[in-house]
Order: structure tokens, then sequence, then C-alpha cells
């Protein structure tokens, strides 16, 4: 077991050092880094200082290993708005897009595992059918449809909750559904799949065969086989999340991390959008590790390998 | 034995992937023939009629702020929707087949490059890398087109290489190149033919995707720029007067979510009947 | 007059990783295997799995590199697989497989593929072609009816019938046929033998035989090739072999085959002792000497070489050829 995290922390490491020469060869190859993160009115001084410090007069190798070492150090540049340091920017918005994507993840979970668990082991009923069909619209209808059509009946016709901004609670309630809501209809789906294809298993029949009540069967056999398969799913999910955000965020005004990076790639603000860029890469990997971490804690065969090998 | 092949189409095909059929043959027909379709030009202004409802006679859909024919706007809107979804889905398989391909065939170094660059494609969500690219090289209707067609490629990379690898190890595509057959002839007429069917399921997997990414990045006025339209442009326009005006928001918002759902409908049942290994 | 095929010193081994602190384990798959096989002829090379018959017909063919030793073709050293040299000379060397099925596309007609050859190789033009097909596909007894099916289509004798076709498009000098009739039911390992018989005299190819079954081996070749555990042990001509078998495997496995007419007489069986090796952890000296009945000390000791007992037969065994007198090693079945 050890032996397999250790591998896929060397991954992890590897995956975000991918990333990080990913942001500099786009850099480097969109043109002056210094012009465009600096912005074209920036004075002389200002341009040649940036120079100096980023040491664009160097050789690519060197530029490089500068280049990672300022971003180890935290300084990813300042944006072009307004001068204040990326980091700062992106920082303070955090706490925002946590605030939507916690508690949408929660609802993901809440609503799509028992609807999925629920669904298949009363197949073909009613519940089963609304989840399949609830699946395919969670897949098909995008979020910023969905967001746009609950703010059309719950903020214009029925005038219920507000359609934007930040200021209350309330104002926070339509962006988690639509958050949390897609997502659950298509985790419910594949829990339902793992489920059935568990259920389908020999095991099961034998251990029901065997005189073990039902309830027991499912809680002690069905279900730890399927979270194997369903742990990788919920890892994925977090990508999506941080890929939902960003338009949430933007249909409701929501000021978080991810309206940040939509005006910063309209503005072509590169130190917000190399920072944020770096953060997701950051928040991907820590979340597959805890995947791999939690598959290797679920996964017996992983658990007891070395026990096993002797 | 009664052969399955006889039966009759309507018997074989569910209603539903019938109806799915039907959908997406009429958004390409309006794709083609949008020039004929659209009554009015894509910009052509009618400001005496702004925010008409629809139901009028010559604005069936209705009429944006600018009075622009809304049901226009959406036959052109289709059109380059369905393009760049085409466009990114044939250059996505692509590049996927044909570095699964390499892959398979020189194993090694070049075999690890394409599986980390794959599982690199998958550490970020594609939004996130497709907004950076964006902001560093500027937006571009060619540079919009080439970053849609790097969506999902590793799916169709890692297929081919899986079963390009399990061909020539003991099966016909070994025994062909024991003929004397030069690798070329292997990869393009024999295991390219052979595993057509499961990358074509792939892409009519990814093509609503393609369509829902595309949307989502116009929608945030990231993607096709004016005065060119798109379906999720158009959202984003009618978002401004969702309280006034719903219609034009509403009527781009259902093409994308009935094309995209006729799509899948079509994909999943193409899945099952030609190769319910990938279930 | 000149060998068609030379092999000499043919080796092969597969390192496997033991894992991180497990020390690296090298299987030889074939070790130090020589012969040559005459034009016309052909050479019954036969086995239990794990012998590494199979392998050595691929390093003949050039289909694996070859570890140590060479292989020369009409004097020539056969060129590296993948090259275009080696790809030019599929044309004069072919393979056939156990697995008829495996070998086929199943999205082609048959003699689309038994054309494949040809449109590989440049060869005529295409009327002549199309003629090339029609002939072979009736040299094998299969009707132009046949030929437009699909390989499924097909019953296994007419698969394997089809890959014959196949590979004798060009009209190669050299056959390697690795377990052809395995796979198929007796009854058509019969008729799928005597084609080979007959395709032999007609076209003098030069094979390769690979098989475990003794009786069928025994059918098609000139002479016969006995490995165990990547070595060969015996080389005769095959009724000689067949009828009085000197090393003690050899003995065993002729023991082992069914008699051919019923109700004669027959030796009695030779059963071996313990279990067949495993590959990867071979004994010392003689690779055989666990099993062996008449196993004596220098065996576990020296591994013996090919030896010649008589005009014609080889054999690598201290006991057979002549080793003197030594305390047996007791290894009673």
């Amino acid at each position: 077991m050890l032996r397999y995290l250790a591998v896929r922390v060397g991954r992890a490491l590897v995956t975000i050092a991918l990333v990080v020469t990913f942001a500099f060869v786009v850099l480097r190859l969109s043109g002056d880094p210094a012009l465009i993160i600096m912005g074209p009115e920036a004075p002389p001084e200002v341009i040649a200082a940036f120079r100096k410090a980023w040491g664009l007069d160097e050789p690519i190798w060197r530029q490089y290993i500068d280049y990672f070492g300022a971003i180890l150090q935290g300084e990813l540049g300042r944006s072009m708005r307004d001068g204040r340091p990326a980091i700062a920017l992106v920082a303070e918005r955090i706490p925002a897009t946590l605030a939507l994507t916690i508690p949408a993840l929660l609802l993901k979970l809440g609503i799509g595992l028992p609807a999925g668990i629920y669904a298949a082991l009363h197949r073909g009923s009613a519940i089963d059918r609304a989840v399949m069909v609830a699946a395919v619209a969670g897949f098909t209808v995008p979020s910023f449809v969905l967001g746009l059509v609950l703010v059309l009946v719950f903020a214009v016709q029925l005038g219920w909750l507000p359609s934007g901004g930040q200021e209350s609670w309330r104002h926070a309630i339509l962006p988690i559904i639509t958050l949390g809501t897609g997502g659950a209809a298509v985790l419910a789906r594949f829990t339902r799949s793992a489920m059935l294809e568990v259920l389908g298993q020999p095991y099961i029949r034998t251990a029901s065969a065997k005189g073990i009540p039902w309830r027991a069967v499912v809680t002690g056999h069905a279900l730890p086989n399927a979270a194997i398969p369903t742990v990788t799913i919920i890892g994925f999910m977090v990508g999506t999340l941080i890929a939902g955000a960003v338009v949430v965020e933007s249909v409701f005004s929501w000021p978080g991390v991810g309206r940040l990076l939509v005006v910063a790639v309209a503005n072509r603000d590169l130190a917000v959008v190399q920072c944020i860029l770096l953060l997701v890469a950051a928040t991907m990997v820590a979340s597959n590790l805890t995947v791999d971490f939690l598959y290797g804690f679920l996964d017996p065969r992983l658990r007891g390998a070395r026990a096993g090998s002797h | 034995m009664v052969d399955a092949s006889t039966a009759p189409l309507t018997r074989r095909v569910p209603p539903a992937v019938l109806l799915a059929a039907f959908w997406v043959v009429v958004m390409l027909s309006i794709a083609l023939f949008a020039d004929a379709i659209a009554p009015f030009g894509l910009t052509r202004m009618d400001l005496g009629h702004r925010l008409a409802p629809p139901g009028a006679v010559a604005h069936w859909l209705g009429t944006d702020e600018l009075g622009r024919d809304v049901w226009s706007r959406l036959v052109f809107s289709i059109r380059i929707s369905l393009l760049i979804a085409f466009g990114a889905t044939a250059m996505s398989a692509v590049v996927g087949t044909a570095l699964g391909f390499l892959a398979a065939h020189f194993r090694g170094l070049t075999e690890q490059a394409v599986l980390t660059l794959a599982d690199f494609q998958a550490a970020l969500p594609f939004l996130i890398l497709a907004l950076a690219v964006l902001a560093f090289f500027g937006n571009s209707l060619p540079l919009l087109v080439c970053l849609m067609g790097l969506y999902g490629w590793e799916r169709y990379a890692r297929i081919a290489r899986g079963l390009a690898i399990a061909a020539t190890a003991q099966g016909y595509a070994g025994a062909v190149r024991q003929l004397g057959a030069t690798p070329a002839r292997i990869y393009l007429r024999h295991i390219l033919p052979n595993i057509a069917s499961t990358l074509i399921v792939s892409m009519t997997l990814v093509f609503p995707e393609v369509i829902l990414l595309e949307s989502g990045l116009s929608f945030l006025g990231l993607g096709v720029q004016p005065p060119m339209t798109s379906l999720g442009n158009m959202v984003g326009y009618g978002r401004e007067y969702i309280s006034r005006a719903p219609w034009i928001m509403l009527a781009p918002a259902l093409t994308i979510i009935l094309t995209t759902l006729a799509v899948s409908l079509i994909g999943d049942w193409l899945r099952d009947r030609l190769d319910p290994s990938l279930r | 007059m000149t060998a068609l095929i030379e092999a000499e010193g043919l080796a092969r081994v597969y390192r496997s990783r033991g894992g991180l602190f497990a020390p690296e384990r090298a299987l030889r798959a074939v070790d130090g295997v020589s012969f040559a096989i005459a034009r016309g002829e052909t050479l019954g090379l036969v086995g239990e799995s794990g012998s590494g018959k199979s392998t050595t017909g691929r390093m003949v063919l050039g289909l694996e590199p070859c570890d140590a030793g060479a292989v020369r073709f009409a004097g020539a050293p056969m060129p590296p697989p993948g090259t275009a040299g080696w790809r030019s000379a599929r044309a004069r060397m072919q393979m056939i497989f156990q697995d008829p099925l495996g070998a086929l596309d199943r999205r082609l007609p048959i003699a689309a593929q038994i054309r494949e050859p040809l449109d590989i190789h440049s060869r005529h033009d295409l009327p002549t072609r199309e003629a090339r097909v029609r002939a072979l596909l009736g040299d094998l007894g299969l009707s132009a009816e046949l030929g437009r099916r699909y390989p499924h289509e097909l019953s296994g004798g007419q698969r394997q019938r089809a890959v014959l076709a196949r590979a004798l498009a060009t009209e190669p000098d050299f056959l390697v046929c690795d377990e052809p009739v395995s796979a198929l039911d007796v009854s058509i390992q019969a008729q799928v033998v005597n084609l080979l018989v007959d395709l032999q005299a007609k076209l003098a190819l030069t094979m390769l035989f690979i098989s475990h079954d003794l009786r069928v081996v025994r059918q098609v070749s000139h002479r016969i090739a006995v490995m165990y555990l990547g070595r060969i042990v015996e080389v005769g001509d095959a009724d000689d072999l067949f009828a009085a078998p000197a090393h003690p495997y050899t003995r065993a496995l002729v023991s082992a085959a069914p008699a051919p007419a019923p109700g004669r007489r027959r030796a009695p069986r030779i059963v071996l002792s313990s279990d067949p090796p495993d590959p990867s952890a071979r004994p010392t000296g003689c690779a055989f000497h666990p099993r062996c009945a008449s196993a004596i000390a220098r065996c576990r000791a020296e591994t013996p070489a090919l030896a010649t007992i008589a005009p014609g037969r080889r054999v690598a065994c201290h006991v057979v050829a002549g080793a003197g007198t030594h305390a047996p090693l007791g290894n009673a079945a």
C-alpha cells in the first residue's frame, strides 16, 4: 500500500510540474510576456524592471528554472487592472467560491448517492425511471441554461429569490441548486450502475441464500464493493464542480474565483489567469490524491498487498 | 431462425432514437440551408419591432432588443454551432487515433509520452484549460476550433492504443505484418476499419459535450464573437432581457438541450448495438 | 547441397522484473539451438509447452530477435525484423498459426485476404492476381463461393486452409507451421495434415513443422528434432526416431503416442516422474535429469551436448552417448 501511495504522489507532483510547464510554454508562445503582463501602456522602466525580475533576457532554460522558482515562492505577478498581486486577488475570492462549491458537493452526494442506491435496489420502479430521466436531463441541460431557467421561474416570475449578487444567504440558494443538481443526476446514474453490477455478482446471491437478511447483505457486501468505483467518480466530480463554478458564478454574478477568471480572460489579465490555473491544478491533484488514498483504503486487494506477498 | 436484420426498421429501433435521428436531420438541414431558410439577415435590425413576443407572422419567434429576428439568428447560430462541433469532433478523433496508433506501434518512450499527455489532459477541467489558452492567445475562430478540436482526444487515443496492441499481439494485425505489410498498411487497412465502430460511438458521445462546451464559452462571451452568433451567444445576450423577453434566451437554450439529447440518445443506442463491451 | 535454412546457436532470454526487491528472473526460452533444413525437406520440431519450440519457429522467420546466434536463409543472414529487407523477404517464407480465426481479418472476405500478399509484394497485374487466388482456392479444396464469405462463416478446417492459401500465394520457399492442427477437430486434423503432405510434394516446400503431437509430426516430417526446456535433445530421421528412440525423453514421448494399429503388442508405457518443468527455474546439468529413470551423477553436474550415435542420429544424453558406468540417481517412476 505504501508503494501504491508513493507512486500516486509521484505522479501528482509530475502533473503539477507539467501544468507549470504548460503555463510557461503558453506564456512564452503568446508574445512578449513583459508587454502582456504589464500591459502595453506601462512605462519602459517598469517593463525593463519586469524583464529583469523575470529574467527574460536570459537563456530559455534559465527562464524556466526561474519561473519555477518564482511560482514556488508565490511570486505570480500583478493584476493588470489594479496592480495588486494576483495571489491576493485570487485568495480573497476563494471563500466565496467555497461557499458555493462545498454545499453543492454535499448536495450532489446527498441526492445522488441515495437516489442511485435506491434505484438499483428497486429496479424498474418509478424512482428508478425518474433517476434515469433526471440523469439524462442533468447531462444535456447545460448549467447556464438551468441557472437562467431557475432565475426565470423563481426570481422573475415568482419573485421568491434574488437573481444575482451576494448580499444575503438567500442569494446563494439558486447558485447552489444549479451547481449541485446537474451533477447529482449523473452521480445517481453512475451509482445505480455500480450497485447493479455488484448486485448481479454470484456472491450476493450466495449471501442471500445463506439466510442473511437482505438489509445486511446490502450494507455488508453490496455497498462496500460498490463504493470502490463510486469513489473514483467523486474525484472526477471535483473537476466538473470547478468548471461548473466558473459558469454558475457568471450567471448569478457571484463574486468568486470563477467569475474572476472569466473577467481576467476577457481582459487578458494573464497574471490572474496563471494564478487561477495553478490553483485549479493543485486542487484537482489534491482531490485525486485523496481519492487514491481512499481507494487504497477501501480496496482490500491494495490494503493487503504487502501481507500477501510474503 | 429469425434473422434480426430482416425485421422492419421501426421494430428494431426504439421510437425515442428515431425521433432523435429525425431531430438531428432537421438540425443538419437547417445548418446546410440556413441562407435559404432564414427570412432575415443575421444582423438585420427592425427597430420598429424591438422585443416583440413570438407569434407574429413576420417574426414567429419574436425579436430581440435590436429588433433582430430571433428565428433567423437561431438558424445561423445552429449552423455555426454545428460546424464547430463537427469540426472539433472530427479533429479530436483524428488526432487522438493517430496518437493512439503511434503509442501502440512504437511503445517505449512514445507510449509513455502519449499517456502522460492524456493524464495531463484529464488532470484539469477542459474549460479551465480552454480559458487559459484563450486568455494567452486572444480569441479568434481558428483558435477556437483548434481548441475544441483537442477536446476528448485522449479517449480516442486510449481506445486506439488498446485495440491496436491487442490486434498486433496475437491477432490479425500480427498475421498481416508477418505477410510483409508495412506498418501504414496494417494500421490503415486493417486495424482502423476494425476499430472504426468503437471510435464512431465515442464520437457520438463527444459531440454533444463539444456543443455544451462551446455554448458555455460563448455564453461567457469568450467563445464565438460577434458579429457571428452561436447558440451559447444568443443565450448570453438573452440573459439581459430575461424578465422582459425570455424568448430570446429560451429558443436557443431549448435547441441546445434537444440537440444534445438527440445525439446522446443516438450514441447510447449505437453503443448498445455495436459494442456491448463498452458499457 | 547447402541447406535452405541454417540456425546456429539460437538463444532467447526473457527477463522479468521480480519487483522492487526481488532479483530479476531470466527465462531461457531457447538456449543454444542449432539445426539446418535442406531444400525440400521438412523438419519436425516436437516438445511440450515451455520447450521453446514456438519461439524457435518465430526466431527462424525473424519474427523475434535473437539474443544470441544467427539464422541464415539461402546462405544470406536474415534481415532484422521490421526492416524493408525483412518485409520483402516475407514473400519467400511464411508462417501458419495455431488459431486460424485470429489470423484472419474478420471484416474482409477470404478471397481478398488470400490476395493480400500479392498486393503487398506487387506481384503480377490485377487480373493475374485474381486468377491466382482462384487457383489457390481450388488447390486447397475451397470453392469460389467460399472465397466470398467471411472468416466467421467458415468452419475451422476451412479457415486453416484459407490461411494456408494466403501463405502460399507468393510461392514461398519456406513454411513454418506452428501447431497448425492443434485447434481443429481430430477428423479435420487428418484432412489438413494430408493436404500439407500433398502440397509439400507438389510444391517442393521446405517446412519447419512444430507440434506437441508426435503422430502428426511423424506424418509430415522427414526428420524430427525433439526439444526440452529450450534445447534440442535428439535429432534423427522421422521413422527411425519413432521406431528406436534413444533419448529417455523421446522414449517417453513415443511410448505415450497411441499405437498406430490397435491390438499390436507394444512396449509398456513410460511414465515420467515429477512435474513438468518450470522454464524459469531450470534444473542444473541436463535439464531432464529430475524426471529421468536412467539419470546418473554426471547428469546433474554437466549439460550434455548433441553427439552423433548413429548416422543421421544425434542425442544429447550422457547415458545414451556412452558415458560409462556410474551410480544412478535413482529417479525411478
